[in-house]
């Protein structure tokens, strides 16, 4: 009984660790994995959120937009996208700290789209 | 050597003429096999022409095209570029150059023609509401806004079509309704309401012009309206068609047009289900549901209605599918090229050209054999127009 509720606790704390990507020690990706994720936000998130992340279908996603925005919500909505909007989930298609990168990249003005990965 | 000039006086005067008569006069031309690709994330087109499978021109200066769209004048010589900036470009084909330009909007994406050609029409969403701009001196002659509710609120427009009597008929995606505006006297616009189906994503109208379809992204369904009998309202055609399952994710909208009608059918992507819907025209029974590859994004009838070829959102976006509309079956799934982001098929259909955006390429397709025939180098491309779509009733 103590122990299933131990492992309650553990889990619910790697959750939470796994929730607030921005306060853990994260890892950044790969040099040619950014290029791919920056590709992603700017052509694909682009689509509703236009090139230039000025906003389309959906809202700006720019630095001046996002700024004051709590980070762990940002990676949320990334990763299970909002329900009863055409926001969908990118759960499966960027890991969480991944997600995370991004929304450090949009507080801060999201670099420029270098092209496909090679 | 003064008598040697002397004499050869006349060849030099005449050289000299010659000279000053080869500054570039363009060949005279017609502009039925012209078009433009949109180069979206440079801010160029390319002015192409699909007999000779060749690219003419660039022009650039044309602002954030991520969602470009391009209607043509009724003469076939110029294309009306909408930017997602809110630019309207108006393009001269024949000379390649910047005829007009105007910044009309914060957000755009789309916009329409007049039966009469004299107007150009944008659809906006910030502000959300509908533009008509001179189609000639793309001056502001009509502002109506989408607004909605008691605190004036405006909607996004989406699905922006003409209709015959200088009549225009959109969607408000936050309001959940169809407007039809009269714009035959451009200074009093006329605007019909119709409540319709939740958060219309996108809309087509038929090419007789008769029945107005709106996709819908808040519900299982889409909203059709009968332009001949408008006064029964709104009905839903293939009410449930999710038939209560879990919607899979939508990473790109898909795109409706008068594409979709082909062999007295309606081939329509569903929402959040990887399969086209097929609906009787008028009768509005459903006839098929064909399991394609992932979330349709463009579903498109060759203009002889025997196939509809189909390209899919991200990340299965490298893929296109053939479906034959005598069978309801697919025939074909192939490749052309990473990220395609779009198709057009020549006036009469021998070919089709798709843009492949990662591979910075347009891929040229023998639609009977369905083998490459050309490629051409574009930077980024997405949308391809061809100046066919002047004479088509929602184009």
């Amino acid at each position: 009984m103590s122990s299933g509720v131990f492992r309650t606790i553990f889990q619910a704390s790697v959750a939470l660790a796994a929730a607030m990507p921005a306060c853990a020690q994260q890892a950044t990706p790969q040099p040619e994995r950014m290029r791919e994720l920056v590709h992603l936000v700017r052509q694909d998130c682009g689509s509703c959120h236009g090139l230039t992340l000025q906003g389309g279908l959906g809202p700006a996603l720019t630095a001046a937009a996002l700024r004051d925005k709590p980070q762990d919500s940002l990676v949320a909505t990334i990763l299970g996208g909002r329900p009863g909007t055409p926001m969908p989930p990118f759960h499966g298609i960027v890991a969480e700290d991944e997600a995370a990168w991004i929304v450090e990249r949009l507080q801060e003005g999201f670099p420029a789209d270098s092209g496909a990965a090679r | 050597m003064l008598h040697l000039i002397v004499k050869y006086m006349w060849w030099i005067v005449a050289v000299l003429l010659l000279s000053a008569c080869a500054t570039p006069q363009p060949p005279l031309r017609g502009t039925g096999d012209l078009g433009v690709v949109i180069e979206r994330a440079t801010g160029q087109v390319q002015v192409i022409e699909t007999s000779g499978r060749k690219s003419l021109a660039q022009v650039s200066g044309l602002g954030d095209l991520s969602h470009a769209s391009v209607v043509f004048s009724r003469d076939g010589r110029y294309a009306y570029v909408f930017g997602r900036d809110g630019g309207l470009t108006k393009v001269d084909l024949l000379t390649a150059t910047i005829a007009g330009r105007v910044v009309q909007a914060g957000n755009s994406i789309g916009g329409a023609v007049s039966q009469d050609g004299r107007l150009v029409v944008a659809q906006n969403y910030e502000p959300g509401g509908i533009k008509a701009f001179d189609a000639d001196t793309l001056e502001l002659v009509a502002d109506v806004p989408a607004d909605y509710g008691a605190e004036g609120k405006r909607s996004k427009v989406v699905g922006l079509a003409d209709l015959p009597g200088n009549r225009f008929i959109y969607s408000l995606f936050d309001a959940n309704e169809i407007r039809v505006t009269d714009l035959s006297d451009p200074k009093s616009p006329k605007t019909e309401r119709y409540p319709a189906g939740k958060q219309p994503y996108d809309a087509l109208v038929t090419p007789d012009g008769r029945y107005y379809i709106a996709g819908l992204f808040g519900e299982d369904g889409l909203s059709m309206l009968d332009l001949w009998q408008p006064g029964q309202g709104v009905r839903t055609i293939l009410p449930g068609y999710g038939r209560g399952e879990q919607a899979l994710p939508v990473y790109k909208m898909p795109h409706l047009r008068g594409w979709a009608v082909a062999a007295g059918r309606v081939y329509l992507p569903a929402i959040g289900r990887h399969e086209v819907l097929v609906v009787e025209l008028g009768s509005w029974k459903e006839v098929a549901r064909i399991p394609v590859k992932s979330q349709p994004v463009f579903v498109m009838a060759r203009p002889d209605g025997r196939e509809v070829w189909v390209n899919f959102a991200f990340p299965d976006n490298g893929w296109m599918q053939v479906i034959d509309t005598f069978t309801n079956r697919l025939v074909d799934s192939f490749q052309p090229g990473r990220a395609i982001l779009h198709l057009e098929f020549t006036p009469k259909g021998e070919a089709v050209w798709i843009s492949a955006r990662d591979d910075n390429k347009v891929a040229i397709y023998d639609t009977r054999s369905r083998q490459k025939i050309a490629e051409l180098p574009a930077a980024s491309p997405s949308g391809i127009f061809f100046t066919s779509r002047a004479f088509r009733t929602g184009f």
